[in-house]
């Protein structure tokens, strides 16, 4: 059995590797498209054809577009993410320290949204159709429904400009007291939280509701056991694999916020870092951060996708 | 997003309140689109209020922008934009996509596994970052940004009808059919699309309110619809420095796309209903 | 109060999907004595466990009893809260259910779930109640009564989870079980184990049951009265021994017409010289990917051989896993065979449908089990019977429109039900529609695999009497696949016997009337007989039952 189930996983994390691969085709060839030369691009239109020539070779960019890919993966997976085209620092050193605020950023919204929405996902199951599943359920599809932007410019004019509680724009690098560290992440964690429970909730309250709906609940609750009992005995240890998917899931919504979160209140991480590069056109720089979303985001995925191998008894 | 009337006999539809409000802010901003030059009370890119951010006044109704434009003018103008991109890329992503997918699941076989596998490695990517780096390599014109929404779609569209597909190609009468002797085509078009064609048009509506809010994002950004032209999104990027007084320039944007987003969601939640009672 | 379970006037409502109300259970009166054992019996739809849950005071979502009194014990079930009900339910009223396998929770071991009433309840200790589940595993003659409660559900058979079930309800000593078709999803030799364990236990016990079936001889076994159901009200009640000599009601008595032997028509005498409808040589079908020999990796039909006569009907039969689903489906074309060949009036066919030509393609018809999933819900009758009209004999307009009316007409379908969809029709009028597509393609052969087995007892009989008259009128074949001996015997000419893939005999009326392998003497003897004394009476050889059952 044990072996079995170590091919189980073997085979994910095969199978995720090989997405990575495509994944990462995708967004050097996306790249790559660029209408004009980028030598051209980068010495301007008044540059000498020799120049132009001279940077091409230094670039590599007279060879086949496939033998690129393959420099460019190579170089990846020796963590070497390339030369910024626009202030020709090595990609790695500007994202260094913004990768960790990010990080940061990320870490703590996952550590209030995971157990909120657990809860609130759990219980507006086992009370569906109750007044409280109702409001819950019309909150999450109202966020769900709109744009990232307007949670978190909601969130400013209700705390900055109504209430003047916190200040509308944060710099993570003014660290001077406890009160001020809250004050700076209060906004944006408040923000992706909004986004990332939405998302979350909805998946869990399906997750659950799914496993209520089977025979083995109805037994329990024949057998004499209470509603709590029945969901919490025997409808939540199946329902683990389910929750734990909806979960990783749900936190790819992180991506989506984090972008707009980071632009909105200006906040020093690798999304807007990313945000920037696009307004320049600093490919290296949009290649390497792309990449290190979808790595982070795949982790997840597979990560859950495990939890859920491990929590299935039929091949335990 | 039209909805049949037709009552074929002894079928009647019960059609929620809720369903027919989100229908009816639908239609509203569908008529307001396709009006929207000879509704505007100001040309878009006239100044017409020596201030900037400009409060709600009679004259202009939804005051002003960070130019002093007319933001009434603009709002109608940038629902022109925001649907109409939107629909456009919608239908490149869900037909595209549902007929690979519906194809996908007939043919099965490598065709189906080398298809799923692509398109479903690039369903991984967020799909914000795709957005980021397709405009970072080919700019944000209006037609890059339709086919860019509807490629970013396209797996999600396929995946979704592949799914449906599936289900249904396991049934008997599919059997029956291809012992029949009935050739691909037939099998999808004549057996297996009348019975999805329901969910598939309910997740037609659940991409637009993607799609719509992807490019909302994306234009609030700066990364979306480029001046001269603005979305909602583009006119919330435009005025976000009137947050700070609370300006209707920067709030109005938002709800209007709010509104589309909610009434496409609410009106997907309660489709007409066929009512068929066996012992009616 | 000397009744057990006393039920006046019980009503229960169910809301549509269109949010009509509408109600199931039209004021039903019932009684149990204590140690009684009590069947409910009706065909899909008759409200038999709707009727049985309100026992438990319970009703399942989308239904709500709406009104009348449930006396369990001297309680009324209705009139009591969920808290005080969830007291009762497990200790005084225990519920085997009808999938054991669907209600035990794949992920926590057995013995746990058997004993979790106990700890439910606080009726006695972890290290008691083990030892008590023991003794009743060894009570229900399950195997390793010692060990099987480590293990998962999902590691044990149907046949023994639905012992573990009973063992589960009984482990409190309530004072009534309700049974919900505890056996409608066992193979026949595994119905008779457990019948006989479940009729054992509580007979030593003295506990009443609430026996729920579709399957009158079934219950004969078990039941001290019968309860006959239909459209949610009791048409007759009477003790099993009264009820099967003299039923009153004109519906108990087609129930009990269905289980007449039929005479068997004439069968044609076959010309010596005309060569065979349809000759099945060495045939291997399977699952799985293609091994070095060239066949796949699971065998599900291994050497089998088959020869039909014109106008004649050959039956397969066999339980569950014995590959003769796979032989109809390799036959039709469905699953391509590995090895072996096909000849279809005196034509070689291709193993792949896809080989075979639109001729041969028609003149060998496939209809199967579930009508439900057989006929496209977004098609009308008209489309449905009207496509293989024009598609293999290109019949337009008028012609066809006739045809049509024909067909309905043939089947005993009114001309009316055109223009509906599959979902309009009742399950039986839907096999007909099912039946009749496949006569519209004018074929030889017809495969029908397990055609009358999704059907209430009385339809069935309906749908069998049809296939022969159209035998008759249109001199077809039949192959007839089914799990059911009485239906293959209603209308077969010669039945083989199926078991593991293999062919184990072929019984020719010519030559014998009585299976002479064992493992098929072994599967008639267990078809339940109508007489309430034969599951006492029956004997079988342990070392059969041993070697050919897994139950």
């Amino acid at each position: 059995m044990r072996t079995y189930v170590l091919g189980l996983i073997t085979n994910r994390l095969g199978s995720s590797a090989l997405t990575l691969l495509i994944v990462s085709f995708a967004v050097f060839f996306a790249t790559a498209m660029l209408p004009g030369d980028t030598a051209t691009i980068l010495l301007g239109q008044a540059a000498t054809p020799e120049a132009v020539a001279g940077l091409r070779a230094a670039m590599h960019l007279d060879e086949p577009a496939f033998f690129r890919f393959a420099r460019w993966l190579f170089g990846l997976l020796q963590g070497d993410l390339g030369t910024s085209y626009v202030n020709n620092v090595p990609v790695a050193q500007l994202i260094g320290a913004r990768f960790v605020n990010t990080m940061r950023l990320a870490g703590i919204v996952t550590l209030i949204a995971v157990p909120l929405s657990l809860i609130l996902g759990i219980t507006s199951a086992m009370f569906r159709g109750s007044a409280y599943d109702r409001i819950v359920t019309i909150l999450t599809i109202g966020v769900i429904s709109v744009p990232e932007f307007m949670i978190a410019t909601s969130a400013v004019l209700l705390f900055s400009v109504y209430l003047k509680w916190l200040p509308a724009l944060s710099f993570a690098g003014d660290v001077a007291s406890f009160w001020q560290v809250l004050k700076i992440y209060a906004m944006p964690v408040i923000t992706l939280t909004f986004v990332v429970s939405a998302q979350m909730i909805r998946m869990t309250r399906a997750a659950v509701i799914d496993t209520i709906n089977t025979p083995y609940v109805e037994a329990a609750i024949l057998k004499g056991a209470s509603r709590w009992r029945a969901v919490i005995i025997h409808a939540l240890p199946n329902a683990v694999g389910p929750i734990a998917n909806a979960i990783a899931l749900a936190l790819s919504y992180l991506v989506g916020g984090v972008i707009i979160v980071e632009t909105i209140f200006n906040y020093p991480g690798i999304a807007k870092l990313m945000v920037d590069g696009v307004s320049t056109r600093d490919l290296p720089l949009i290649q390497s951060c792309a990449i290190i979303f979808c790595v982070g985001y795949l982790a997840l995925i597979t990560f859950a996708d495990i939890v859920a191998i491990l929590a299935n008894p039929r091949v335990r | 997003m039209t909805i049949s009337t037709t009552m074929p006999r002894r079928l009647s539809y019960r059609f929620s309140w809720v369903g027919m409000i989100g229908f009816a802010i639908i239609l509203f901003w569908a008529v307001i689109a396709l009006l929207a030059p000879h509704i505007i009370p100001y040309p878009v890119g006239e100044i017409v209020d020596e201030d900037y951010f400009g409060p709600m006044s009679s004259k202009l109704l939804l005051g002003s922008d960070y130019l002093g434009r007319d933001m009434l003018s603009r709002i109608i103008m940038g629902a022109r934009y925001t649907v109409g991109i939107s629909l456009a890329a919608v239908c490149l992503a869900c037909f595209t996509g549902g007929a690979l997918g519906m194809a996908a699941a007939v043919v099965g076989g490598w065709f189906d596994t080398v298809l799923s596998r692509f398109l479903d490695a690039l369903n991984s990517i967020p799909s914000k970052l795709s957005g980021l780096v397709i405009a970072a390599a080919v700019g944000s014109s209006l037609s890059v940004l339709i086919v860019m929404l509807g490629v970013i779609y396209i797996p999600g569209a396929y995946r979704f009808a592949r799914s449906l597909a599936v289900n249904i190609n396991t049934m008997d009468y599919i059997t029956v059919a291809r012992t029949r002797g009935e050739g691909i085509s037939y099998v999808v078009f004549s057996e297996i699309l009348p019975n999805i064609i329901g969910p598939l048009l309910a997740d037609f509506g659940i991409r637009f309110v993607f799609i719509v809010l992807l490019l909302s994002g994306l234009s609030f950004l700066g990364l979306g619809v480029q001046p001269p032209y603005a979305d909602w999104g583009a006119l919330v990027h435009e005025n976000i420095g009137g947050l700070p007084f609370g300006a209707p320039a920067v709030i109005v944007p938002s709800l209007a796309i709010a509104s589309l987003t909610i009434s496409v969601n609410l009106l997907i939640d309660n489709l007409p209903k066929k009512i068929r009672d066996r012992s009616a | 109060m000397e009744n057990l379970v006393e039920i006046r006037d019980l009503k229960v409502e169910a809301t549509t999907d269109a949010g009509r109300r509408i109600e199931i259970i039209q004021g039903v009166d019932l009684d149990i004595a204590p140690g009684e054992i009590v069947a409910l019996i009706g065909e899909s739809g008759s409200g038999k466990t709707t009727i049985a849950l309100t026992v438990m005071g319970y009703a399942r979502p989308g239904c709500r009893i709406s009104g009348g009194t449930v006396m369990v014990a001297g309680k009324n079930m209705l009139a009591l809260s969920e808290g005080q009900r969830a007291k009762v339910r497990g200790l005084e009223v225990s519920y085997v259910p009808q999938s054991a396998a669907a209600a035990f929770n794949p992920s926590k071991r057995i013995i746990d779930q058997v004993i979790e009433v106990t700890r439910i309840h606080k009726l006695m200790s972890p290290a008691e109640a083990k030892e008590k589940a023991i003794g009743l595993f060894k009570a229900l003659s399950l195997p390793d009564p010692d060990g099987i409660g480590n293990r998962y559900p999902h590691q044990v058979s149907g046949g023994q989870l639905q012992r573990l079930a009973a063992a589960m309800a009984l482990i409190s000593d309530p004072k009534l079980i309700i049974f919900d078709e505890p056996t409608t999803a066992l193979d026949v030799t595994t119905q008779i184990e457990v019948l006989r364990a479940f009729k054992a236990v509580m007979k030593k016990s003295g506990i009443a049951g609430v026996y729920v079936s579709h399957d009158l001889a079934v219950v004969a076994q078990i039941a001290d009265r019968i309860v006959v159901l239909r459209g949610g009200a009791v048409q007759e009640v009477g003790t099993t021994a009264e009820l099967l000599a003299d039923a009153r009601h004109p519906y108990t008595r087609e129930l009990l017409s269905a289980f007449e032997p039929k005479p068997r028509g004439e069968s044609v005498p076959v010309a010596p010289e005309s060569r065979p409808l349809l000759q099945v040589n060495s045939l291997i079908a399977g699952y799985g990917p293609v091994q070095a020999d060239g066949l796949p990796l699971i065998k599900a039909v291994q050497e089998a051989s088959l020869v039909l006569e014109r106008g004649r009907n050959l039956g397969i039969i066999g339980e569950s896993g014995c590959g003769k689903s796979t032989l109809a489906r390799s036959i039709a074309g469905i699953l391509p065979a590995s090895a072996g060949n096909l000849t279809l009036d005196g034509h070689e066919l291709a193993r792949s449908a896809r080989q075979r030509s639109r001729e041969q393609l028609r003149e060998l018809q496939i209809v199967f089990q579930h009508a439900d999933t057989s006929l496209n819900p977004a098609k009308s009758i008209e489309e449905i019977l009207g496509r293989p009209l024009k598609f293999y004999h290109g019949m337009k307009g008028k012609a066809r429109d006739a045809r049509i009316d024909e067909l309905l007409d043939m089947v005993r379908l009114s001309k009316a039900l055109r223009s509906r969809t599959p979902a309009e029709l009742s399950g039986g009028q839907k096999q007909r529609v099912n039946f009749a597509r496949a006569l519209a393609a004018e074929p030889k052969l017809i495969v029908c695999d397990e055609i009358t087995s999704a059907l209430d007892t009385v339809v069935a009989a309906a749908v069998i009497d049809l296939l022969k008259e159209m035998q008759r009128e249109l001199s077809l074949s039949y192959i007839f696949i089914s799990h059911d001996l009485s239906v293959v015997e209603a209308i077969c000419d010669e039945i083989v016997v199926m078991y593991n893939g293999r062919k184990v005999e072929e019984i020719t009326p010519a030559v014998s009337k009585v299976p002479q392998h064992p493992y098929s003497k072994l599967l008639f003897s267990s078809v339940p007989k109508l007489d309430p004394g034969w599951l006492d009476r029956l004997e079988r050889d342990p070392e059969l039952v041993k070697t050919y059952v897994q139950g």
